[in-house]
């Protein structure tokens, strides 16, 4: 099995270029101060880095908002690179976490007693305060059971062991649990601080990006600056690739970000009965009324297209709520079908059904 | 001798017959170190594997096609043990973590930080990473994705994952925004009338085009099914001439009969009729998804226009209800009670209102 022979020893472990890595990865903040937005998370940890007093903490938020990245930026400077190792236990949704992990793996490291520093071969000193930190990303994943071992553990070994749980849904993180920790909320990042990261980042790989460009990356990532940080890379590595190189334009970012195009959508809504503003003089002449034969063939062409039916739904919502002349009504009878549809498809059903569901339901209240 | 379907897939991205503007991107992406991760998405026979490896090839060369099938066995926390094929060249590896059902964390856990704590063997590869490829990543269990989530940032610097997907749907957000999202949409009838022609030039015969327009129009954007159908039809009438009967597959002939039974007759010595024949269907191992799809719409076709969207609804409503449920019986014949008693209350007349 030559694909598994373990790695030799003597290689040393990060050879990649960093000219080559992923710009999520190179471009992860180093130090809290690196985190963008989070202003308020920000503020109180640098006063705790100064103090060098930290609770136990939690981290919840959406993807891409920078947890992870500032719970090791934080833990790196506390303890430094060579402490780092034996002061820091790092558990993810990737390692085994059930309750038998939690009474051994993280009972044992909790109740060390912390190892004295070790000298930094960097030269620089660290706070390195007298506790470890332990890591539990990704918590919401974590059973209730083996949630429910940890409340002790956090409790008894309090003094030398602090806790930093990090999750998506608060909500799933046991309530004894939330209770023990100061709690930091991550938000979305607001336009302006993805505009500036985004910024620094392209300027930092000589990469030109008009304000239109940022734009769009903005309004296609939804606060998730993950995203919009691949969306930028890949597009700048398809327009560099082209002969000759082309710029970025928005048009490139949709496409990678997986936007339908409008055509489609107002399309598909013109078929349910919607005025759509461009054609509306075509309409207003013929106000043809479509059936149910017509809408089914509709939907199974956008189907076959592979559009994400998420993404659609969320554009003609926008769509529906934004229309200029639909009443309130019918346009809150629509929201309440597209709501309904939302939470079936993250519950796993069939795109195919409820885009159909929702195209019959809207073109009904439409008709009203 | 191999069917047509395999034997004409192409290798190369250069070699892909349509979404030539897709296929140029996947080359750029394919030329640097810096490839991300990938989601690729789009309705079943629409080319996604075919692309993914044409991809692969891209990366890594001719290597990636010297490919070995191995078993192996995990054994999950509760000592069971479970066996997942691995097919594997010495760039690459894929897997279907849905084989292992339930268990699919473990198999993610495991293979994953085993591939990613490995180094690429071969100096010479053309990259530093390997490539994980996981099909059917939308039926990835919650707790499989969640364990995917920060191995797929922490050993970004030897591997890189191309998941497969239908539908984006059911993957967490957290997974959505690790990958470049890479959407494959079916091939229009035109462009499945060119593959056809295609196959048949290299057949050295000639296909009248009013043939290729039939097969293409009748397989509703999937390629692997056209070429399915090209093959047995070009067994069965060697010139391919005049109106052709592309045969339907059994289980859809057999759908159509229930529905045709649903829409004859509403009784409950009826719904025990259906009942056997869905019970048959799921033997045969056709996804009760298709089953009650391919049910509910036949029976749309037959009803008034007034129920049509009732009986779609219903559907939708079951359908959601099955993936949530574990027996999957119990809600196609609820949704076969439910039809049957819509129609008949709306062929007499009855006022339905307060049934909703
Ligand atoms: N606030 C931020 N400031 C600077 N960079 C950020 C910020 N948020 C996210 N990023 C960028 O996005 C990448 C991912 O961030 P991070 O891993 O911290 O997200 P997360 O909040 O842990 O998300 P998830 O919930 O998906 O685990 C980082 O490597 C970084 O490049
Ligand atoms: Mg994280």
């Amino acid at each position: 099995m030559a694909f598994f022979q373990p790695q030799a020893k003597t290689v040393p472990k990060h050879t990649v270029d960093p000219v080559l890595q992923p710009w999520i990865e190179k471009y992860r903040p180093k130090t809290i101060d690196d985190v963008s937005a989070q202003e308020h998370t920000v503020t109180v940890l640098r006063k705790a880095l100064l103090s060098t007093n930290l609770p136990h903490m939690l981290f919840y938020g959406p993807p891409g908002t920078g947890k992870t990245s500032t719970i090791l930026a934080l833990a790196r400077q506390l303890f430094g690179p060579d402490n780092f190792r034996n002061r820091v236990l790092e558990l993810n949704a990737s390692d085994e976490r059930g309750i038998s992990v939690v009474r051994e793996k993280i009972k044992t490291f909790a109740r060390q007693t912390p190892r004295a520093q070790a000298a930094n071969s960097d030269g620089k000193s660290y706070p390195c305060p007298p506790y470890k930190i332990i890591i539990l990303d990704e918590a919401d994943s974590m059973t209730q059971d083996a949630q429910g071992a940890l409340r002790r553990i956090m409790e008894t070994y309090a003094r030398i062991t602090r806790f930093c749980l990090v999750c998506n849904y608060v909500t799933r993180i046991i309530e004894p649990l939330a209770s023990r920790c100061s709690k930091f909320r991550f938000t979305p990042l607001d336009p302006l601080s993805t505009s500036s990261r985004l910024t620094h980042i392209a300027a930092a790989e000589h990469v030109e990006v008009t304000p239109e460009v940022v734009t769009t990356l903005i309004d296609a990532s939804n606060g998730d600056l993950r995203r919009s940080i691949t969306y930028l890379q890949s597009a700048s590595r398809l327009s560099s690739s082209a002969d000759p190189p082309t710029p970025i334009t928005p048009r490139d970012i949709q496409e990678i970000a997986g936007v339908v195009p409008t055509t489609v959508v107002n399309d598909l809504a013109r078929t349910l009965g919607l005025d759509v503003s461009s054609d509306m003089i075509v309409d207003a002449v013929t106000p043809k009324r479509r059936g149910f034969d017509a809408i089914q063939k509709k939907v199974k062409e956008v189907i076959r297209e592979g559009y994400s039916v998420a993404q659609l739904l969320s554009q003609l919502h926008d769509l529906i709520i934004h229309h200029q002349m639909l009443p309130a009504r019918q346009k809150a009878t629509c929201a309440l079908v597209i709501a309904e549809a939302d939470k079936a498809l993250c519950d796993g059903a069939d795109e195919e059904l409820w885009l159909l569901e929702v195209a019959m339901q809207t073109y009904k209240a439409l008709s009203r | 001798m191999s069917l047509w379907v395999d034997r004409f897939r192409p290798k190369t991205l250069d070699d892909l017959h349509y979404h030539h503007d897709l296929s140029t991107r996947l080359k750029a992406l394919a030329a640097s170190e810096d490839f991300p991760h990938m989601l690729f998405y789009g309705p079943s026979g629409a080319g996604k594997k075919t692309r993914i490896n044409c991809t692969l090839r891209q990366l890594f060369g001719t290597g990636v096609e010297k490919l070995k099938i191995d078993q192996r066995v995990f054994v999950s926390p509760s000592r069971r043990k479970l066996e997942i094929n691995l097919v594997q060249s010495s760039y690459h590896i894929e897997i279907t973590p849905s084989e292992a059902g339930s268990y699919d964390r473990v198999v993610v856990q495991d293979l994953l930080k085993e591939i990613a704590q490995t180094q690429q063997v071969d100096l010479g590869a053309k990259h530093r990473f390997k490539v994980v490829v996981i099909n059917e990543a939308d039926f990835l269990s919650r707790d499989a994705q969640a364990a995917l989530r920060r191995t797929m940032e922490k050993y970004m610097s030897n591997m890189r994952i191309i998941l497969c997907a239908n539908s984006t749907s059911r993957l967490i957000a957290p997974i959505r925004s690790r990958c470049l999202l890479v959407r494959v949409a079916a091939p229009t009838a035109q462009e499945i009338q060119a593959v056809v022609e295609h196959v048949a030039r290299k057949m050295k015969f000639d296909v009248p085009p009013e043939a290729s327009l039939q097969i293409a129009e009748d397989a509703a954007g999937n390629m692997r099914k056209a070429l399915l159908v090209f093959e047995a039809l070009k067994m069965q009438s060697p010139d391919l001439s005049g109106p052709l009967r592309i045969a339907k597959p059994d289980w859809e002939t057999y759908c159509h009969k229930v529905a045709e039974l649903i829409v004859q007759e509403q009784s409950p010595a009826r719904v025990m009729e259906v009942r056997a024949k869905f019970y048959e269907l799921l033997s045969h191992c056709i996804p009760p998804t298709v089953i009650l799809k391919t049910v509910a719409e036949k029976v749309a076709e037959r009803v008034d226009e007034a129920l049509k969207a009732d009986v779609m609804h219903w559907a939708a409503f079951y359908e959601l209800r099955m993936r949530l449920g574990s027996k999957k019986i119990y809600h196609l014949e609820a949704w076969v009670v439910k039809v049957m008693c819509l129609y008949k209350h709306f062929t007499y007349n009855f006022d339905m209102s307060e049934f909703d």
